[in-house]
């Protein structure tokens, strides 16, 4: 090989291995950027976390029950104001589309079973409301601010994760979404 | 770009200011000078050698010590502006927008600029994160440039320099000798007797010591990178977990950032100092007041078995009780469970009793646990009291709902429907603390009998898998530092020149007046020539105002 073939081939040498670094150092340095918040696990397109809570009348659901339908998994409490106002448009949408496959399981954080149900009452609510009473769902699914609706598809893919109050056009919208095709 | 041939036919790459055989300087401006740069050796730095391709010009960028120091000093001055302002941490706000209008509110256009830059959750911001990292990668970058040359250069020195390199260097000394051969023996004795490394070539003599300490900086650098990586591993879920949280006394939650762990609070006690554990308290104790002498919250730790989602409490198992104390944490599957805070006197439960206003005959007491009450109560003689409506923490009504402002049994209300044997229809009566309102005359009260309290314990749960990769960082890093501070790199060479002449030369990184007491001995015990630290400052008379020129 003559010199300057060498010093070519040296010089291409260089040039991969200082490449590979610096893509290396700066993947790290962009891992460390998006890592930062580590409280956000879940997101959109996730397998949604399993869970069992017990309902108002003591039966129990299961998510993994709800394979092959559209869950609209709507996280509540009696003291948020928006929580609230969006019962009524869910238990309307919730008759139309439980033929289609969607279903609604409202799930309350951790209050009592008497506050619940009172409000369900006066609501005249008639999806099935869980109580979540050692906070492991809200933990599994990382609420934070209520009203929190994530909405998994019949696979039981996270399709969308919402933390606002919704209007009865968006609800109808969102469990469209979700129906099983 | 060709390699650059020096007199001696030693071919040394191109940027080399000294040849790496016989120590010839090669460049202009190292010829002309009176001594030379001694820094990696003179070298070819592997940054100044090529820069053709952009990767190049980016590795360059971070090899030059200039921009690492000036990342050092953004880095500085970064976080100093950061404390400023309390950061995101203390801030009593729960959103983005509070927190915003926290800062606005309390420090004007500098707190608006200070959140939109991020200097409010500074660790957190994407711009300081690449800052460190950049300080990484220059770390890395301009170590690799530097230590592998050094390293060659000083494997590959020769033991006999060019004249010219001797003269150029800082301790310099030439003269004629008696015996150059008897002289060269005893300089090599005793060198040898002050623990130098010897090496005898041809008339020539180069004793070198404590060549490692040059590594020092290196060794420090590598330190850092397993410090800073140990960091970055915190990212990887699983590895680091820092959460709160407030465990109410009787209640069982799921451990943040510990999935499929519940923990249940088994009472919470403070215990204060008193009067009666020892007279000497008692000044202190007058002037100080209450006095803390334990938190400790009772704990049951449980499990939810495998195979089990969450949500199945049912199935958990009890896994260890335990009291968690200042300093003495749960310990659990590589998680700490610390005492950090406490709240006293959260309602628990409300005593009432159920009596006729006429006469005061009490129909019995009824408890009602705020976060579980029951919808009907009865009583004695038949007389029931019916739950019609409950607030945990009450804030007026509204569309005939009364409305809470938190699941917290802050201010409770109630709406009690009261049936007795003589009114079976019942009468209504909302109570309220220190309130009671009634839509109509009743002949049937509801009175507040007692209230129970409970506590609540503020726990940090925290798991830190990269705690020892911090401190081996840390401990590496240390021996870098002692490394080279504490000992330092010496060089003497001595040959002979022409006819009965001899040739003295010394290099050392630092701490040159040792050397120069080193040298003398030597230099007195073989009769060499008297020499020179030309850049002495220190020992030359001080005729000048000031130390520096």
């Amino acid at each position: 090989m003559s010199k300057a073939a060498q010093f070519a081939k040296k010089r291409k040498k260089r040039l991969v291995v200082r490449t590979i670094v610096l893509l290396l150092l700066v993947s790290a340095i962009v891992f460390a950027i998006a890592t930062r918040d580590n409280e956000k696990v879940l997101a959109v397109g996730d397998q949604a976390p399993d869970f069992e809570l017990v309902d108002l009348e003591g039966n129990p659901h299961r998510l993994s029950d709800y394979k092959g339908k559209g869950v609209f998994l709507n996280f509540w409490g009696t003291w948020c104001p928006p929580c609230k106002a969006e019962m009524p448009y869910m238990e309307n949408q919730y008759k139309e589309f439980k033929e289609k496959g969607v279903h609604i399981l409202a799930v309350n954080i951790k209050q009592s079973n008497y506050t619940v149900e009172t409000f369900r009452d006066q609501y005249g609510l008639t999806f099935p409301i869980v109580i979540d009473k050692n906070e492991s769902v809200r933990r599994a699914y990382d609420v934070l601010p209520l009203p929190t609706t994530v909405l998994i598809n019949e696979d039981g893919i996270i399709e969308d994760i919402i933390t606002k109050e919704m209007t009865e056009d968006e609800i109808r919208s969102f469990m469209e979404r979700i129906q099983p095709k | 770009m060709s390699k650059i041939k020096c007199q001696c036919g030693h071919e040394n790459p191109f940027g080399t200011v000294l040849c790496e055989r016989c120590g010839r300087p090669q460049t202009e401006e190292a010829k002309k000078s009176e001594t030379v740069d001694m820094r990696y050796e003179g070298s070819a730095r592997r940054s100044q050698t090529y820069n053709r391709t952009i990767i190049d010009k980016i590795w360059n960028f971070f090899s030059s010590v200039k921009i690492g120091i000036s990342i050092i000093v953004a880095v500085l001055v970064t976080s100093a502006i950061g404390t400023l302002f309390p950061q995101k941490l203390f801030v009593p706000a729960n959103s983005e927008a509070e927190i915003a209008a926290y800062y606005e509110r309390l420090y004007g256009v500098f707190g608006v600029v200070y959140y939109k830059l991020g200097f409010h959750d500074m660790y957190n911001s994407w711009w300081f994160i690449t800052l460190v990292g950049m300080l990484g990668i220059s770390i890395i970058i301009a170590s690799v440039d530097r230590v592998i040359p050094l390293y060659k250069s000083l494997k590959k020195q020769r033991t006999k320099r060019h004249p010219s390199f001797m003269k150029r260097q800082r301790i310099y000394g030439v003269g004629a000798v008696k015996d150059a051969d008897k002289s060269l023996e005893r300089a090599e004795s005793k060198l040898k007797e002050l623990r130098y490394n010897v090496k005898v070539e041809d008339g020539a003599i180069l004793a070198e010591k404590n060549r490692f300490s040059r590594w020092g900086p290196y060794v420090n650098h590598t330190g850092l990178i397993i410090f800073l990586g140990a960091i970055l591993l915190r990212g990887i879920p699983g590895f680091y977990v820092d959460e709160t949280l407030w465990l109410r006394e009787g209640d069982t939650v799921v451990i943040p950032g510990a999935p499929g762990y519940y923990l249940e609070n088994k009472g919470f006690i403070l215990e204060n100092y008193s009067e009666e554990d020892s007279e000497l308290y008692s000044t202190a104790l007058e002037r100080a007041g209450a006095i803390a002498k334990n938190y400790q919250t009772d704990v049951a730790l449980y499990k939810n078995p495998e195979g089990t989602v969450p949500g199945q409490s049912e199935a958990m198992v009890l896994e260890q009780e335990t009291s968690i104390i200042v300093n003495e944490p749960l310990k659990f599957d590589g998680y700490n469970v610390f005492q950090m805070d406490y709240r006293l006197n959260e309602l628990k439960t409300m005593t009432f009793q159920l009596t006729e206003k006429a006469t005061g005959k009490s129909f019995g007491e009824f408890t009602v646990d705020l976060m579980d009450p029951k919808s009907k109560y009865e009583l004695e003689e038949g007389a029931y009291v019916e739950l019609r409506d409950f607030a945990t923490d009450y804030d007026g009504i509204d569309k005939g709902e009364m409305i809470s402002k938190t699941p917290l049994p802050n201010n409770p209300a109630f709406v009690f429907k009261m049936v007795t044997p003589a009114k079976p229809d019942g009468e209504m009566s909302f109570v309220a603390i220190q309130q009671t309102l009634e839509t109509e005359e009743n002949d049937y009260k509801v009175n507040f009998v007692n209230a129970e309290m409970r506590n609540i314990s503020g726990l940090t749960v925290r798991k830190d898998k990269t705690l020892y990769l911090l401190l081996v960082g840390g401990i590496i890093f240390m021996i870098g530092v002692t490394q080279g501070s504490y000992w330092n790199h010496r060089r003497i060479w001595i040959q002979k020149g022409e006819g009965d002449e001899m040739l003295l030369a010394s290099h050392t990184n630092k701490n040159w007046f040792a050397l120069r007491k080193e040298i003398d001995q030597v230099k007195d015990y073989a009769g060499l020539p008297q020499y020179e630290d030309r850049e002495d400052t220190e020992s030359k008379p001080d005729n000048e105002e000031g130390d520096f020129k």
